[in-house]
């Protein structure tokens, strides 16, 4: 299976795929992808010259242009598909159909992928992307179990990529505004989520709060290690029960779920974790690469390679078990 | 402007899912949106009784409107979205599955829950046979304003959340059924417990959103009062309210009054704030730095 990963700077870029990454994937530095962070990201010359190294080492550049064009400013995300194609990438990752509609008509060589901000959830919609937009290969959002990825797979030529590693989002993606509703910021008008222009730590008598947008979401002792106040792994409190009510402070790793994923006809792996770093990403490429070499020669996959790297050091599987929901 | 009831995004009892529709037939409301949006468990439970709500309503001038789910995953959800057409009143898609499923050239309207935010979407959607578009709430008054522009050239009406609990976000998993020590498959309907949703509060006890089964919302009720000069400039020809317990219907009335000018802008925030003293409003996506903001505070109401 081919391994998607993460890139958000040209050094990250060069790291993966030193480390065996089949495919990166990375964005240029404006809200026109869904990782909009201050210093990340890639210039125009920088696109050309990472996708030059990865043909290079014969791995291939995906763009991800995944944010939804603001009206009045879709020049701007129409400019970055074409620079896109421009630069040589191997595809471009689009979540809104009227961008989708744009490259199909006007760059239809340029390979289009259905990003997981699109949430396409059933081979019913998967269908319709690839005859509406000739839409290759879907990332599937993170609320499908593997006998449904199985399922939609039966039905549908359009090849899928699954997330198996990293942040891992609890709502379905791209039907979720409750970044912009606490901060004005939403990951698909601005590419960001929980934005850390609005987090503010505050000691108190007993330990430290984690605020964001002015809610307080996350409250530690002394000592205790502050994670970051994302609103859908907050704690909160309803009907008298106080805890992580959507999802604990976890992330994703689903390296033991490669051969039923496999089985499931998936085509590509995707890792989360274009804001981490290039050693972060050297680590956990080189990682998938042995796993689905291992996979791939029919050998088991190593146990437990990555659990150190994981945020939190707590892991889930996620929707691919069906317990999750 | 004219006024349209969304679709309940609760869980009622059948009883007073019947009687919500029955009473919209006597309000001065354009259109009426009815069907199950969030969670296809409910659906079986007030099933049947849906055309005869669809008869009271078109008895009353009034035109319905049926809802898709707005996340389709399974295959039987596959099917009752299929199935939508079958109905034979137009469809309001809120999830883009609904679209892939309806009869070729079907004209349709598109819910608060699909992705429209720029002129090209609207545009590809019109080409589709969209006639209608409720605009994503957490649009502000600026794209809204190019989009109802777009709208205008298109032939497409559009349409903005004027009131209820803001949708924020749709799941796989069923926060109801988490909070009880259960799955989803096995939820037993907890959130039927809750039929304007379960508050859900920050560590220093602030209200900040409301768990409704697979879907979060707002915890403050938007309320586009002082917009509405804003909205009809704009644009807008409609606004959407969306159903809550209590006197529903009377709101409706009072959102009437507000846009013929029979009262003044803040009026129906203060009679939201008569009915239930302690409920939090917001317009902050329209016009603030934030969703959750709320212009009236600045006002002193």
């Amino acid at each position: 299976m081919e391994i998607v990963c993460p890139a958000g700077t040209p050094a990250a870029l060069r790291a993966a795929v030193k480390a065996g990454a089949h495919t990166v994937y990375c964005g240029f530095a404006d809200e026109t992808n869904a990782r909009n962070f201050p210093g990340l990201n890639f210039s125009r010359e920088e696109m050309q010259e990472g996708v030059r190294f990865a043909h290079a080492h014969g791995a291939k550049v995906l763009v991800a242009i995944n944010t939804y064009p603001r009206a009045g400013s879709e020049t701007l995300w129409r400019q970055a598909v074409a620079d896109a194609e421009t630069a040589g990438a191997d595809a471009v990752i689009l979540a809104d159909p009227g961008l989708l509609d744009y490259a199909a008509q006007s760059h239809p060589d340029l390979r289009r992928h259905l990003s997981v901000q699109a949430a396409a959830a059933n081979a019913d919609i998967i269908n319709f992307y690839a005859r509406a937009f000739g839409v290759k290969r879907v990332v599937l959002p993170r609320v499908l179990s593997v006998p449904e990825i199985a399922a939609i797979n039966a039905e549908t030529e359009v090849e899928t990529e699954v997330f198996v590693f990293g942040g891992l989002c609890v709502m379905a993606e791209g039907r979720c505004s409750l970044s912009s509703y606490a901060t004005g910021q939403s990951p698909n008008m601005n590419g960001v989520c929980s934005p850390a222009s609005h987090v503010e730590y505050r000691e108190t008598g007993e330990g430290l709060d984690a605020r964001l947008g002015g809610y307080t979401i996350h409250r530690v002792g002394r000592d205790e290690p502050a994670p970051y106040p994302t609103l859908c792994k907050g704690c909160f409190t309803a009907g008298g029960k106080t805890g992580h009510l959507f999802e604990d402070p976890v992330s994703l790793n689903a390296e033991q779920l490669i051969p039923q994923l496999a089985k499931a006809g998936v085509t590509a792996l995707k890792i989360e974790g274009r804001q981490r770093s290039r050693s972060y990403v050297a680590q956990v490429v080189r990682n998938f690469r042995t796993a689905v070499d291992a996979q791939a020669a029919g050998r088991p996959i190593p146990q437990g390679m990555l659990a150190s790297l994981s945020e939190g050091q707590a892991t889930t599987t996620g929707a691919y078990k069906k317990t999750w929901r | 402007m004219e006024l349209t009831v969304g679709a309940n995004q609760f869980f009622w009892t059948p009883e007073a899912w019947s009687s919500l529709y029955e009473d919209l037939a006597h309000t001065p409301v354009d259109r009426v949106v009815l069907g199950e949006l969030v969670c296809s468990k409910r659906l079986p439970f007030y099933q049947d009784r849906i055309p005869a709500a669809v008869t009271t309503l078109l008895e009353a001038g009034k035109q319905p409107i049926l809802t898709s789910l707005a996340l389709v995953t399974l295959k039987r959800e596959r099917k009752m979205t299929a199935e939508l057409a079958e109905m034979g009143i137009e469809v309001e898609i809120n999830d883009l599955t609904a679209l892939a499923t309806l009869p070729e050239g079907a004209r349709f309207s598109v819910g608060p829950l699909v992705n429209v935010y720029n002129e090209s979407t609207l545009a590809w959607l019109a080409g589709r046979g969209a006639t209608r578009v409720c605009l994503p709430p957490e649009l502000p008054i600026g794209p809204v304003r190019t989009l109802a522009q777009a709208g205008r050239d298109l032939g497409v009406a559009i349409e903005v959340w004027a009131q209820g609990r803001l949708p924020l976000a749709i799941s796989g998993r069923c926060y109801h059924a988490r909070r009880h020590g259960r799955t989803k498959d096995n939820c037993q309907f907890a959130c039927e417990e809750d039929p304007d949703g379960l508050d859900v509060r920050t560590l220093e006890n602030r209200s900040f959103l409301a768990m409704n089964g697979v879907q979060t919302l707002s915890e403050s009720h938007a309320c586009a009062d002082y917009q509405v000069e804003l909205l009809r400039d704009a644009g807008i020809s409609a606004l959407r309210l969306s159903p809550q317990t209590g006197d529903f219907a009377g709101l409706c009335r009072l959102w009437r009054q507000r846009l013929d000018g029979e009262i003044a802008p803040g009026e129906v925030a203060a009679a939201l704030r008569r009915a239930k003293p302690d409920i939090r409003l917001s317009d902050g996506f329209l016009t603030g730095a934030s969703g959750a903001e709320w212009s009236g505070a600045r006002a002193g109401s």
